[in-house]
């Protein structure tokens, strides 16, 4: 990021955030903030509690001890339906898409909050119901044609390749039009031309929809080059917090990736 | 030879011998398959929605049979009684929800199978101490009279529920396929993780299968008490549904009903030509052969699910 870029007001703040697994503890009293628009990374070495931060964030998992603000909403913990509702969706490391469905309507699912009519019209298919689906048909045609899915709409996803069913599940989590996105490696296991790709999809997708992303990732040259700031974590506490410059010179990170000499 | 002759060709000889007898027996197991697949729907419908292999699915028709007995027992009216029966069951969706799926997210699939047979021995027990163990007569009005139609046989009481049969696997499917509620509910059997991400209400999506289920066993019982009475045995016919779900595939509802029906048709021939052979009274376990036979060939059923592993 070369040119000097505006964010808006903390749309996430996550404050003391402590998870154990029986006697392992996973997370330990980490805090952070999301500003509006920003590309937010995550990094750390395996096992560092990158994934379980998202996983706090959106509800899967239960720490033990933390606030959680949304949206200047607290909260101590946060309920998965209750966390989509409010604007978050997010991708998974290992692809966690309906595998037995089309990518068409895989993407719809993920428009499932956004239909008011209740489940009696849905279910009798009928009238208001009818109209309603078919706005939501075109919402996710939107989404489908943004990351260039077109010719695999009908293909059912589990025959996918693994770089497309990647794209399949950010469209799903787009077609949610949601505030905050969060991004469990989405560039895992992809070539360079894929890799390239996505990071255009994203970048595109913060700029054009301003949607706050949340990424973890791998790849130290893609982290450097798309995120705004970049939040550190070793054995589940925070090490470091900073523009991507700040935390490349900072020692303890340094020392987490490379290994401390000891004398 | 001999063994060659009875097996292999006088039981074809028979079948050319007698054309019309021949369609009475395929249309008589067409109407018994019918049944099977009713019962098969339950089964599917729970499989779709929670990957959950519901053994009690056949407690659940005496369960709802016995209610709606019980109910016209004491002089409710019969559409009353129906609807009473049907809250019953919606009733019960919800506590099976609340107490059983609740706690067993993510758990292996043989957990929930386990506790789908303890589900069994609740609504078997449940049934017999609120409406007792007697075998009961249940009549809804439908006219159990045979009749020719064009030199063959039928009975309008198989007739009626094949087209309930029909019409309900018509609703299912366009349900299933159709529907935003039908699409939840094919992403929650496909991956809890990725619907709860998305933010689908796993527990509204459970109760609404189970009531639907439930709707299934209410049918299923109706369909079945008033052939053979409301009793205990009822929970038998749940096994029948199995080789049904073998041939026509765990996740497929039209695959129910044509499981069923070449269940029938499969078995009362066997047992009309290949009966006296065995010695008669093969119907009852040749199902069960055929299913194995085609599992070896398609295990995923006939219009099963094949997902493709990526290894």
């Amino acid at each position: 990021m070369t040119q000097e870029r505006q964010f808006g007001n903390t749309i996430l703040n996550v404050e003391n955030v402590s998870l154990s697994f029986g006697g392992v503890k996973a997370l330990d009293s980490v805090s952070f903030d999301v500003l509006e628009g920003e590309v937010r990374a995550i990094i750390g070495p395996n096992g560092a509690g990158k994934s379980s931060m998202l996983n706090c964030i959106n509800g899967f998992y239960k720490p033990t001890e933390c606030t959680i603000a949304f949206k200047g909403e607290s909260h101590h913990q946060m309920e998965t339906h209750q966390a989509a509702s409010m604007g978050i969706a997010r991708t998974f490391q290992n692809i966690a898409l309906f595998k037995g469905m089309t990518t068409l309507d895989n993407v719809m699912t993920g428009r499932n909050l956004k239909m008011k009519k209740n489940f009696l019209w849905q279910s009798l298919y009928f009238g208001p119901a009818v109209k309603e689906e078919l706005e939501h048909r075109e919402a996710a045609e939107r989404v489908i044609d943004f990351l260039e899915i077109e010719s695999i709409r009908k293909t059912v996803v589990g025959r996918l390749p693994y770089g497309l069913q990647k794209r399949v599940e950010l469209a799903r989590a787009l077609a949610a039009e949601p505030e905050m996105l969060l991004l469990d490696e989405p560039m895992a296991g992809m070539n360079h031309e894929e890799k390239e790709d996505m990071c255009r999809y994203i970048l595109d997708v913060n700029e054009q929809f301003s949607t706050t992303i949340v990424l973890i990732e791998h790849d130290m040259s893609v982290v450097m080059d798309i995120s705004d700031r970049v939040v550190v974590l070793d054995y589940g506490e925070k090490i470091a917090d900073g523009t991507p410059d700040e935390v490349r010179a900072n020692q303890r990170v340094v020392d987490a990736y490379l290994g401390v000499k000891h004398d | 030879m001999e063994v060659l002759n009875t097996f292999f060709v006088a039981p074809f000889l028979d079948m050319g011998s007698d054309l019309i007898f021949l369609t009475e027996v395929i249309i008589g197991g067409m109407m018994a398959g019918i049944m099977y697949s009713l019962v098969a729907l339950g089964f599917v419908l729970i499989y779709k929605a929670s990957g959950v292999f519901n053994y009690a699915q056949g407690a659940m028709v005496l369960f709802a049979a016995l209610t709606l007995v019980g109910l016209m027992e004491r002089h409710v009216p019969l559409v009353l009684a129906i609807i009473l029966t049907m809250g019953v069951m919606i009733g019960l969706a919800f506590l099976i929800e609340r107490y059983m799926l609740r706690k067993l997210v993510n758990q292996a699939q043989i957990i929930l199978f386990m506790a789908a047979i303890g589900l069994n021995f609740v609504f078997e027990g449940a049934g017999q101490i609120a409406w007792g163990s007697n075998v009961k007569k249940l009549d809804v009005g439908i006219p159990d009279k045979s009749f020719e139609f064009g030199g063959i046989l039928l009975n309008s009481f198989d007739l009626f529920a094949a087209c309930t049969a029909a019409i309900l696997v018509a609703i299912l499917a366009l349900f299933f396929q159709k529907t935003p509620t039908g699409r939840a509910l094919r992403a929650v059997a496909d991956d809890h993780q990725a619907a709860l991400a998305v933010g689908i209400p796993l527990n509204t999506i459970w109760v609404i299968v189970w009531s639907v289920a439930g709707f299934v066993a209410l049918v299923a019982g109706i369909m079945w008490g008033g052939k053979a009475g409301v009793q205990f045995s009822l929970v038998l016919i749940a096994l029948k549904a199995l080789p049904v779900l073998i041939l026509g595939g765990f996740e497929s509802v039209p695959g129910a009903i044509i499981g069923g029906l070449l269940i029938g048709i499969f078995e009362k021939i066997s047992e009309v030509y290949w009966g006296p052979a065995f010695g008669g009274a093969i119907e009852g376990w040749f199902a069960y052969m055929a299913a194995l036979i085609f599992l070896m060939f398609r295990p995923q059923g006939l219009f099963g699910e094949k997902i493709i592993e990526r290894v």
